[in-house]
C-alpha cells in the first residue's frame, strides 16, 4: 500500500554508490516521508470512519507503521547509514508532536469556549451589579495591570542590580550566599509568597487586610529570582574583552557597567524581565490570598480588593451563580485574555530583542 | 607627550602564584619597544601590569615600583583609572563596543567618560584619531556603520585610533596583530613606525620578523620550568639582541634552538 509514486532509477543495487565512484548517492524522492505519512493519515480516516477506532489507537498507528515504512523503504534505496537518520528524524518528529498536543488542545478549548463572550461589553464594563449574564472584566484587567505594573517597578531594580552585583563585582562568600538564596527562592511556591505577603501585611493593617499593593509584593518575591538569573546569564555573556576595552580606556568601572555592559546586554535583558512579567501575571495562588477579589473597578492598590484576571477566572469557575453559564462562559474569556496577554507579552520580549541586538551588518 | 617607564623590581602575582618575577627595566619615550618570549612566559602579563589592566583580574596584584615621568603608578594616592588615561591598550582580539557605531567607537573614550564636548570639537577629534590610525579614507563615507562590521584588520585599526583618541602618552599592544592577515599587519607595522613621533610604544609580540622590523628595543622574557615565574632575561637594543645578544638563552629562542 505504501509503494513510493515516485520510483528512483533501480538501475543500480543499493550501497554501490560509494564503491562503483557513481557521482550522486541515490535518494529518495524529496517529500517520500511526507507523502507516506499523508497517504496512511487518509488510510487511517477511512478505518477510522468503517471501523470506528478511536483517535488515539488510529493516531499511534500511522506513527508506528508510518516510521517503519519510511526507514524500510530508506534502507533499501538509500542505505543503512540514510535509514537511521530517517529512523531518528521521525523520532524526533514524533516527540514534537507529541509536545504540541496539550498545547494545541488547550489553546483550541480555550479560544472556542472564551470566543461567545468575547465582546465589547466584556472589556469595558466590570461585574459590579451582575448577577446573571453580561458583565466584563474591565476591573480585572485594570487590576492585573496595575498590580503587575507595581511588581515589575519594584523587581526589576532589585533584580537588575543583583545581578549586575552578582556579575561585576561580587565574590567569595557573599556572592555564593546569595547565588543560593536566589536559587531558593526561585522554587518558593507562590501560595507561599501570597501567605508571606498577608503575613507582613497584617503587621501593619491588622488580620484580614486585603490590598493590591500586597498582590503585588508577593509577585516581587515570585518575579525577583527570575529577574536575577535571567539577567545574571546575560549579563554573563557580555564578552570580557568589552569591559576590558573600556578599562583600558580610562572608563571608571561603574560607567563601564553603565554604558558598556548594560547597553551590550540590553537586547537579553529587555527579554528575560518581559519574560518574567508574562511568567508572574497568570499567578493566581498569591492573589486569592493577599488581593481578593471584588466586581467594582479599584484603581488604587492602597485600598482594599483588587480584581485580577486569574482571581476572577477562579471565582467565576468555583462560584459561577445561577444559572452557571454565564459565569463559566465569563471565566473562560477571561483566560483567553490573560493568554492573549502574555502572548503580546512574548511577541514584545522577541521585538525587543530584535530590535536591540548588537548589529554586525556591514 | 611621549613619557618614560621606569619599572625596578617588579614582581607579579596570580593570587598566591608569582607570575613575573623581579622586572627592571626602562622604557624609553618616542620608541617602540618590544617584548618577545614563548607563550606563558608573563610577557602578556608584564605589559599589563604597565597600565594597571592586571588588577582588574580578580586575586591579582603587584609589587615593586613602576615609574613614569617621576610618578609611581602603583602609589597610594594614583588612581587606577587615571593611570590608564595616560596608558592606552590595544588588545590581541579587535574589541570594538558591538553596541556603537564607528564614530562613537572611536570618540568612546570622551564620551563614556561623561566629557561635554562640541559636536565640532568631537568631529575633529573622531576625523585626526582615523587619520592617525591610517582608517579614515576607508571608513569616512560610513561613520554611522556598526564599528563590528569592518573586517579585522580595519577592526583592529579602529580600536587603535579608538586609544589614541584619548590622547594617551603611552600604547600598549598586545600582539594585536596575531588575529590579522600579512596586509593588515603590514598597515598596521607602518601606523606603528609613524605612531612613535607621538607616543611611547611597547608592543608584545609572537612574531621576531615583526620585533626585528619594528623595534628599537626589544625585551627578551623566559621561564626556567612550568610552574616557575617568568623572568626578564635580557633587554637591548633590538640590533643587538637579534646579532649578537648576551644571553645563550636569547640566542636559542631566536634561532629556533629552544627547549
Amino acid at each position: 500500500m505504501s509503494r513510493p509514486t515516485r520510483t528512483p532509477d533501480l538501475g543500480q543495487p543499493a550501497g554501490a554508490s560509494l564503491a562503483a565512484g557513481q557521482p550522486r548517492a541515490r535518494r529518495l524522492p524529496r517529500r517520500t516521508a511526507t507523502g507516506v505519512f499523508a497517504v496512511l493519515t487518509v488510510l487511517a480516516v477511512l478505518l477510522g470512519l468503517t471501523t470506528g477506532l478511536g483517535v488515539v489507537p488510529l493516531v499511534l498507528l500511522v506513527a508506528v507503521v508510518g516510521t517503519l515504512v519510511v526507514v524500510l523503504l530508506s534502507r533499501a534505496v538509500e542505505g543503512a547509514r540514510k535509514a537511521t537518520d530517517r529512523f531518528v528524524t521521525c523520532l524526533v518528529v514524533g516527540a514534537f508532536a507529541l509536545a504540541m498536543v496539550p498545547l494545541v488542545s488547550l489553546v483550541w478549548t480555550v479560544v472556542s469556549s472564551g470566543l461567545p463572550r468575547l465582546d465589547a461589553e466584556f472589556f469595558h464594563s466590570s461585574m459590579l451589579g451582575i448577577l446573571g449574564p453580561g458583565g466584563g472584566v474591565y476591573h480585572a484587567i485594570m487590576g492585573t495591570l496595575v498590580i503587575t505594573g507595581i511588581t515589575t517597578l519594584m523587581s526589576v531594580p532589585i533584580g537588575l542590580l543583583t545581578a549586575v552585583y552578582l556579575v561585576e563585582y561580587g565574590h567569595g562568600r557573599l556572592k555564593r550566599a546569595i547565588t543560593f538564596l536566589v536559587d531558593v527562592m526561585t522554587g518558593i511556591p507562590s501560595i507561599v509568597a501570597g501567605l508571606f505577603a498577608y503575613a507582613l501585611f497584617v503587621i501593619f493593617f491588622g488580620e484580614g487586610v486585603r490590598m493590591g499593593f500586597g498582590g503585588a509584593v508577593a509577585l516581587s518575591v515570585l518575579m525577583v529570582p527570575v529577574v536575577v538569573r535571567s539577567a545574571e546569564e546575560v549579563l554573563k555573556l557580555v564578552p570580557n574583552e568589552l569591559r576590558e576595552a573600556s578599562y583600558a580606556l580610562g572608563v571608571p568601572k561603574w560607567r563601564t557597567i553603565v554604558k558598556v555592559v548594560l547597553p551590550t546586554a540590553v537586547a537579553g535583558l529587555g527579554t528575560g524581565i518581559t519574560l518574567a512579567i508574562a511568567r508572574v501575571i497568570g499567578e493566581t495562588a498569591p492573589l486569592l490570598v493577599i488581593a481578593g477579589t471584588t466586581t467594582a473597578t479599584n484603581l488604587d492598590p492602597f485600598d482594599g480588593r483588587m480584581a485580577t484576571l486569574p482571581v476572577f477566572a477562579y471565582y467565576q469557575l468555583t462560584q459561577p451563580g445561577v444559572p452557571p453559564e454565564d459565569g463559566i462562559n465569563r471565566a473562560w474569556t477571561a483566560a483567553l485574555v490573560l493568554i492573549a496577554i502574555v502572548l503580546v507579552l512574548n511577541l514584545v520580549a522577541r521585538l525587543i530583542g530584535r530590535v536591540f541586538a548588537p548589529k554586525t551588518g556591514r | 607627550m611621549a613619557k618614560r617607564i621606569d619599572v625596578s623590581d617588579l614582581d607579579i602575582y596570580y593570587g598566591d602564584f608569582l607570575a613575573v618575577q623581579d622586572v627592571t627595566v626602562s622604557i624609553e619615550p618616542r620608541s617602540i619597544t618590544a617584548l618577545i618570549g614563548p607563550s606563558g612566559c608573563g610577557k602578556s602579563t608584564f605589559l599589563r601590569s604597565l597600565n594597571r589592566m592586571h588588577e582588574v583580574i580578580p586575586g591579582a596584584r603587584v609589587e615593586g615600583k613602576v615609574v613614569m615621568d617621576g610618578v609611581d603608578l602603583y602609589g597610594v594616592d594614583t588612581d587606577p583609572v587615571a593611570v590608564r588615561r595616560q596608558i592606552g591598550m590595544v588588545f590581541q582580539r579587535p574589541n570594538p563596543f558591538p553596541t556603537m557605531s564607528i564614530y562613537d567607537n572611536v570618540v568612546a573614550g570622551v564620551r563614556l567618560n561623561g566629557k561635554r564636548v562640541k559636536k565640532a570639537d568631537l568631529d575633529a577629534l573622531a576625523e585626526r584619531s582615523l587619520r592617525g590610525a591610517n582608517l579614515w579614507d576607508e571608513v569616512k563615507d560610513r561613520l554611522d556603520r556598526p564599528g563590528a562590521g569592518l573586517s579585522g584588520g580595519q577592526q583592529q585599526r579602529l580600536c587603535i585610533a579608538r586609544a589614541i583618541a584619548v590622547e594617551p602618552d603611552v600604547l600598549l599592544m598586545d600582539e594585536p596583530c596575531s588575529a590579522l592577515d600579512p596586509i593588515s599587519t603590514l598597515a598596521i607595522e607602518d601606523l606603528m613606525t609613524e605612531l612613535k613621533e607621538r607616543f611611547t610604544i611597547v608592543i608584545v609580540t609572537h612574531n621576531m620578523q615583526q620585533a626585528a622590523r619594528v623595534s628599537e628595543h626589544t625585551g627578551f622574557f623566559n621561564l626556567s620550568g612550568v610552574g616557575q615565574p617568568g623572568r626578564l632575561i635580557e633587554f637591548n637594543p633590538t640590533e643587538k639582541i637579534f646579532s649578537n645578544p648576551d644571553e645563550k638563552a636569547t640566542e636559542d629562542y631566536i634561532s629556533g634552538r629552544f627547549g
